[in-house]
């Protein structure tokens, strides 16, 4: 073999059929995300040494039902699979990784891959769960009636994917001795036409038939849960009670470590401010640096309970019931239940909650997910909402304190975007998108019990972006804006607070006449503007220019202590209102003039969320005046 | 996973044999009901695809071969097995060993006998 190129494995297969499971197997923790050339699809890439010694390669590709690619996540495993991948070498061989409770579904595809004449293995996956519900398969027999190797696999038990280790090498070892040419361009594939189809749905129904003895029973399980969790009253309780909980646990789970993060960032600052002499550097690094991305890094432990959630929701097969209980529901305001996926994680965060948005097929559809995505509140609005909340909102106990009045308020914060973005999605479907809706042809999976080496892999995944995330743009962002608040240093003999004199100053004056009208103050409009490029960074802002602006005295106390004597009751609701539609962060339009090709809709998304905002704020700060007089 | 030689495939013959019914014959929509119309607990077998009977915003041909796809095909066991909210829709239908949520909608595409038998199991 060469020396100075892996060979190259792609894990093919169903949605659901624990893909990423046997990827998780066969790398640990020896993996990466990055993105397809041109294309914003995930591509998840890593390596592992075989038991001969070679080191591998793999790629998890996007699950397909079928070559035929409906998007752009499916057109990624197409062009990988057929090396038409721009940057992407053909793979040298293909693993097609099989649900074997639901070989007469899967094998569909593996023929059709098989067609492609490259190296192919299949891998039997969850064979537990399958000899479980009393299969019985022939592997032999399926190998030879398919012609391919055939071998089990259960990604999540130790050692369980051996079997399948063993078979790389040696189909590697076959296909080199072989001189397969693994860089064969074009390969002679072309979209099945539904003879075809219905072709190989009979020889799959004729390898059945020699080689599996005795079918799998339906998961009866799954069938009693969904009799009470698909129930049109049962379920959508418990729907709602899962996403309320979710949103309860994100408060409480998360609030020991974030305290605990919070007390190591400002005791970093206290002794940083000993051991260091007063100066530009010293103000640099504990107002600029530790109190701008200490701010935001604190919100890493709700990031993550929330993506825990996701993912359980996920790999335990619940997410495909909530998109069930909600297709006509969401249907009524032109909305596809899949649109409920991608609403989902722009909980988390607008940007991959966009990204998910390409399992959705049709255009207009999409455009519609899309353009609301960023109504759903993200966690970046957490810090803001968070902030203000701890200043203004009294923590009062309810049903033995088990539901506390900042819960509530919080979950209002999260309704009102959702029905905002349920009214936006109503107006644009009588409007801008008129159509046919795409239809709904979505598998219910067997629900699983959720793995937690896979969740904990995912969730490291995401603490590594959202880190870096903090260690680079809002960093720099961080050192601008302190740049911004500390020069030019203010004249002598200046009576006001220093950052009056600065440039963030002059900018947060010009702007305070267009914001008056909803209450705020040239603090906030200062903080408004870097949080374009990231919203919690606002808070960061804010910590910063009231600890530049106050005595080293105040500097210690909170900073919702200090907002909270220096902000009207009706201020902190308008900036509550305004951060509920809140113009979005720019790395949102990005991703939305990347993901649709367009500069059309991200510049309508602009216009008409700041409208929104201002809008929802100024009858919000108007109705708080009038109230509280 | 347990290599069995013994070999008694006399239930998977059925399957077999099942298939050679299938052709996409026009005439066998006239003796069958659609889909869309079953309710809960309806257990039938799918004798015909037929999309022209349904509109659609996807191109010709688009909507059989997805639903070929998603194992709705002829002779395929089917049972309804959960309706959606408002109006019963979407449905969930068992399709042999696995189970796919549809709207009635594009259900009204698949043309099945009802067959009270049932599933083999």
């Amino acid at each position: 073999m060469s020396k100075e190129k892996a060979p190259r494995v792609a894990l093919v297969g169903n949605p659901n059929s624990g893909k990423t499971a046997v990827f998780n197997a066969l790398t640990g923790a020896r993996q990466k995300v990055a993105n397809y050339a041109g294309v914003t699809v995930e591509k998840k890439e890593g390596t592992f040494v075989s038991p001969a010694g070679t080191r591998v390669q793999v790629i998890d590709l996007p699950g397909t039902y079928s070559l035929r690619a409906r998007s752009p996540d499916e057109a990624v495993t197409r062009d990988v699979v057929l090396g038409r991948q721009e940057g992407e070498d053909i793979p040298d061989a293909i693993v097609f990784v099989a649900d074997a409770t639901n070989l007469r579904q899967n094998l569909r595809l593996a023929l059709e891959l098989k067609s492609l004449g490259r190296p192919i293995i299949l891998a039997l996956n969850m064979m537990d769960a399958a000899e479980k519900q009393g299969m019985a398969v022939d592997g032999t027999e399926l190998s030879a009636e398919l012609g391919m190797p055939v071998v089990p696999t259960i990604a999540i038990q130790k050692g369980g994917v051996e079997k399948l280790l063993a078979q790389i090498d040696r189909t590697i070892q076959v296909a080199q001795s072989e001189g397969w040419a693994p860089m064969q361009a074009e390969c002679g594939w072309s979209e099945p036409s539904s003879r075809q189809l219905r072709d190989f749905s009979r020889e799959v129904e004729r390898v059945l038939a020699r080689a599996v003895y005795a079918p799998a029973r339906p998961h009866k399980a799954t069938r009693q849960m969904d009799r009470v969790l698909l129930h049109p009253i049962t379920g959508l309780t418990i729907l709602m009670t899962v996403l309320f909980l979710m949103f309860q646990a994100v408060f409480t789970w998360a609030r020991l470590p974030m305290e605990l993060i919070d007390a190591g960032i400002s005791g970093l600052g206290t002794w940083l401010t000993a051991v260091m002499a007063a100066g530009p550097l010293r103000s640099l690094l504990v107002d600029g640096v530790l109190a701008g991305v200490g701010s935001v890094v604190m919100f890493l432990p709700q990031i993550l309970v929330l993506f825990f959630f996701i993912q359980l929701l996920e790999d335990s097969g619940y997410m495909a019931r909530a998109a069930f209980l909600l297709d006509r529901l969401m249907g009524g305001v032109g909305l596809h239940g899949r649109a409920f996926i991608p609403l989902l994680s722009s909980f988390a965060c607008a940007v991959p909650g966009i990204m998910a948005a390409r399992t959705i097929e049709n255009r207009a559809d999409r455009i519609a997910t899309i353009m609301i995505a960023p109504l759903m509140t993200c966690s970046a609005r957490l810090p803001v909402y968070t902030l203000i909340i701890a200043a203004f909102v009294p923590d009062t106990k309810y049903l033995g304190g088990w539901v506390g009045l900042p819960g509530l308020v919080m979950f209002g914060l999260y309704a009102a975007g959702i029905v905002s973005g349920l009214l936006v999605a109503l107006g644009m479907k009588h409007t801008l998108l008129r159509g046919a809706r795409e239809p709904l042809l979505m598998e219910l999976p067997a629900y699983r019990l959720p793995r937690a080496r896979n969740i904990a892999l995912a969730l490291y995944d995401r603490a590594k972006a959202f880190l870096v995330r903090a260690g680079t743009i809002i960093f720099w962002m961080m050192v601008l804006v302190w740049l911004l608040g500390s020069y030019p240093l203010p004249p002598d003999g200046a009576t006001e607070p220093a950052i009056r004199y600065s440039i963030a100053g002059a900018i947060g004056r010009a702007l305070e006449p267009l914001l008056a009208p909803i209450g705020f103050n040239w603090q906030i409009a200062v903080a408004l503007v870097p949080g374009m490029a990231a919203r919690e960074v606002a808070v960061g802002v804010l910590g910063t220019i009231y600890s530049l602006s106050d005595s080293g005295e105040a500097l210690r106390t909170s900073l919702a202590g200090v907002l909270a004597h220096s902000w009207s009751l009706p201020t902190a609701l308008s900036l509550l209102a305004w951060y509920v539609f809140s113009p979005q962060c720019l790395a949102t339009l990005g991703v939305v003039r990347r993901e649709l090709n367009s500069r059309f809709w991200p510049a309508v998304m602009f216009v008409s969320l700041l409208a929104l905002a201002y809008g929802a704020a100024f009858i919000t700060y108007r109705l708080a005046l009038w109230l509280t007089l | 996973m347990q290599l069995r030689t013994n070999r008694n495939k006399t239930v998977l013959r059925e399957a077999h044999d099942r298939m050679s019914h299938s052709c996409p014959d026009n005439s066998a929509a006239l003796h069958g009901v659609p889909l869309g119309g079953l309710t809960r607990g309806d257990k039938a077998r799918i004798i015909a695809l037929d999309e022209a009977a349904v509109i659609t915003s996807l191109a010709p041909g688009e909507l059989e071969r997805r639903l070929i796809e998603m194992g709705l095909i002829e002779g395929a066991w089917i049972e309804v097995l959960h309706e959606g909210f408002p109006r019963r829709d979407p449905i969930a239908v068992r399709v042999d060993d696995h189970t796919v949520a549809l709207r009635r909608a594009e259900a009204n595409a698949v043309i099945v006998t009802l067959e009270p038998g049932g599933i083999h199991e």
